[in-house]
């Protein structure tokens, strides 16, 4: 009988354990509140919040994305700044959209309640685009460093902002990257019927069009499906010669498996999503001869400082878009500091016209609030690395070794400025 | 037609690991009718143990196929001691509770599994390393692979070990007995807890098998795989007739098959240029080969759904399952 009350009281526990995450989150930020309204203040606290998916399917490009605001944020207490005269003490408060548009728009009610002064995110376009009504209605300024689809700013919000180039620029650059190095006269695309994955493939296949290149009727997943024998087979009767995919790299890393195990022959080139050095491990020596573009400079171009701060803060090096999310939470510090406040209303201005030299390169932003001369850059897979091969900016292409041009990479950026 | 069997293997392959699953399910749910949900993150942990262990011997040099072996059996020992704590911590004392408290409790600690899978094995998906040499075989213009035959010829054996065990051993005998009284079964002499905690048991090796198979196959392993496995697999086994043993084999091999041959097709069958008289009221989109497909193959997971409720609403008891009424 003892035993037994033992081990309810064990189950009992292990359940609270279970779920003990969510309340002892709150609770911090219940005494953060509290600890917020102390009558003279010699410090203020402003919290910047981080969403992105931490669970899921590509929870890993979540906490990469988080990892970067995270460094900023880090960063930019030990440099002790001071707004309106005051110590400023910056508080990431990191959130979990689960990449699921119904939690998105949940987690950024949760943010604005929270008063935070700033975002940053979310990671998908599918959770982006809802919130971005909230944020708008709370004034509060949000960038994402990786959500692309072009609906983003296209809604004429002013507090939205992204740091990475758009799918109306990337899908006509991978397209026309394809088109000409594989030179296809059949080619079949496949989304993960997401609004980035739907979106990218859209364009691509509008460019593909534009080529004149003949395009099968569209194979539709889910961002979980990692069974794609079916949509494979299928395609194999129709002999592509070549297959775009819209979708993240733990959805597409299974299918260029699958696709060499049933002996499709196509070229493979993916998007964003799925331009990660995690494909070599997931697709294994079936990834090589994989083209895939990414929305901006790539992750080791990025600047060497930043680099360096980022392995030795994490442990790991950044996977796709930290270097973008640092430079998203610089941003916001950077036009906090500029407007001597940490309220939306008046550092939103400053944000608007800021110019900032990023880990990311320069940024300024459109009066959309997208990047002004975003750089996509095109990758191929070769033994197990993704190289980059080309960088189209404004519509033109440059081989990559020519835009570095013998240099460090970090110094690329203002060297094309330069140019111009 | 080299298309339509290579979706058959295809689907047969995602059947069999089905049925594995569905087995663990059906076994459980005919000796004590608990839907044991966590059951699928039994089969996750399986893919993670077998991962872990195939990683650290993968540049080991040794065989291939020994790797695999013993990935599984590592996998199988874990996965019997996680499925014996849960049986004894979280379902036993409620054994005498109205129906709904273990359901939700089976629920709650899929939640738990999965979350502590997450804690130990990271949120990353998980690459298995290449290395079984791909191996492809043709047969009718298809391309099957080593590892799709092996898939197939160990579920095959484990149908039949299983049958054997459930008709041919002392210990079957005592189960079904159990499923049929288990007041009167523990009156004749039976150890029903002993009985009951061997049926998980043997339920989570079987789930340890699929999930070795299951990583092997698609090469990746992640701690949310188990929720939709799981979820399918119980699919085939209410397909089958829930508490069935040969009826979850049936319904999991129905159910990957209807899963490969629907993704397969249905863009096809319901591409309305392909009609005359629609194409033409359609008009711009179908001209010049354009196509307006209205189900494509994303639906792969709702034919599952869709014929589990066709047969639900045909035959309430399943495709093999004959006792109704007192159960469900």
């Amino acid at each position: 009988m003892k035993l037994k009350l033992g081990l309810t009281v064990l189950a009992a526990s292990l359940a609270v354990i279970g779920c003990g995450d969510k309340p002892a989150d709150t609770k911090k930020t219940a005494e953060v509140k509290k600890d917020a309204p102390p009558p003279p203040p010699p410090s203020i606290e402003i919290k910047i919040a981080h969403v992105g998916p931490l669970t899921g399917g590509i929870a890993h490009l979540g906490k990469d994305n988080e990892n970067g605001a995270r460094l900023a944020i880090d960063e930019a207490n030990a440099a002790k700044i001071k707004i309106d005269g005051k110590d400023a003490k910056f508080i990431l408060v990191p959130e979990d959209d689960q990449a699921d548009p119904k939690v998105g728009t949940t987690v950024a009610q949760k943010v604005v309640d929270a008063k935070v002064a700033g975002v940053v995110g979310h990671l998908n376009s599918g959770t982006s685009i809802p919130a971005s009504d909230i944020y708008n209605k709370a004034g509060i300024p949000v960038i994402s460093g990786s959500a692309t689809n072009p609906k983003l700013t296209e809604q004429g919000f002013k507090v939205q902002f992204r740091v990475v180039a758009r799918d109306d620029q990337q899908g006509p650059a991978v397209a026309n990257y394809l088109a000409s190095a594989a030179k296809p006269k059949l080619v079949a695309v496949i989304d993960d019927a997401t609004a980035y994955g739907e979106g990218l493939a859209n364009e691509v296949e509008k460019s593909l069009k534009g080529a004149n290149i003949k395009v099968l009727p569209r194979e539709k997943g889910t961002d979980k499906t990692t069974d794609w024998k079916a949509v494979l087979t299928k395609l194999k009767g129709r002999n592509p010669d070549a297959i775009f995919y819209g979708g993240m790299d733990a959805t597409g890393g299974p299918m260029l498996k699958q696709a060499r195990e049933l002996g499709v022959k196509a070229v493979f080139s993916f998007g964003d999503g799925a331009c990660t050095d995690e494909m070599a491990k997931l697709a294994g020596a079936a990834a090589d001869g994989l083209l895939c573009s990414q929305a901006g400079l790539p992750p080791q171009a990025a600047d060497k400082k930043f680099l360096e701060a980022y392995k030795k803060a994490f442990n790991v090096d950044p996977i796709l878009y930290a270097p973008f999310t640092y430079d998203a939470a610089n941003l916001l510090i950077e036009a906090m500091k500029k407007a001597n406040s940490a309220d939306p209303a008046k550092y939103l201005p400053e944000l608007a016209k800021i110019e900032h030299s990023g880990a990311s390169g320069k940024i300024a932003f459109d009066e959309k609030g997208d990047r002004k001369g975003a750089e996509i850059t095109i990758f191929t897979m070769k033994g197990g690395k993704l190289e980059p091969t080309a960088i189209v900016k404004d519509g033109k292409s440059v081989s990559y070794a020519e835009f570095v041009g013998g240099g460090a990479p970090a110094a690329a950026p203002a060297k094309d400025e330069a140019k111009k | 037609m080299d298309i339509f069997v290579q979706q058959l293997i295809n689907g047969l392959t995602l059947g069999a690991v089905y049925a594995v699953v569905a087995l663990g399910y059906t076994m459980v749910y005919g000796i004590i009718q608990l839907i044991n949900f966590a059951h699928g993150e039994v089969v996750m942990i399986g893919a993670m143990v077998a991962f872990t262990v195939i990683n650290l011997l993968a540049a080991g040099g040794l065989p291939p196929l020994a790797v695999v072996l013993i990935g599984a059996a590592c996998a199988i020992p874990v996965c019997m001691l996680v499925s014996y704590t849960v049986e004894r911590l979280a379902y036993r004392p409620l054994r005498r509770a109205p129906r709904l408290a273990p359901l939700i409790t089976a629920i709650g600690v899929s939640i738990i599994l999965q979350h502590l899978a997450m804690l130990v094995w990271s949120r990353n998906v998980l690459a298995f390393p290449q290395i079984i040499p791909l191996k492809t075989f043709h047969f009718l213009g298809a391309t099957v692979t080593g590892v799709q035959l092996t898939i197939l010829g160990i579920c095959a054996a484990i149908m039949c070990g299983l049958a054997a065990l459930v008709y041919r051993t002392r210990l079957g005998r005592a189960m079904r007995a159990t499923a049929q009284n288990p007041q009167v079964a523990g009156l004749m002499g039976v150890d029903i807890n002993r009985v009951i905690a061997s049926t998980f048991v043997i339920g989570a090796a079987l789930a340890a098998v699929a999930g070795v198979m299951v990583g092997t196959y698609y090469g990746v392993a992640q701690y949310t795989m188990g929720s939709i496995l799981g979820l399918k697999a119980f699919a085939a086994a209410v397909l089958g007739g829930i508490g069935n043993v040969p009826g979850a084999m049936v319904g999991g091999l129905l159910l990957g098959v209807v899963e490969a041959l629907g993704a397969g097709y249905i863009g096809d069958i319901t591409d309305l240029c392909r009609y005359g008289p629609l194409a033409r009221a359609i008009g711009e989109r179908c001209a010049d080969g354009g196509h307006f497909v209205l189900f494509g193959s994303n639906y792969q997971d709702v034919f599952a759904f869709v014929v589990l409720i066709l047969v639900l609403v045909f035959r309430p008891s399943g495709l093999l399952g004959e006792r109704v009424g007192d159960r469900a």
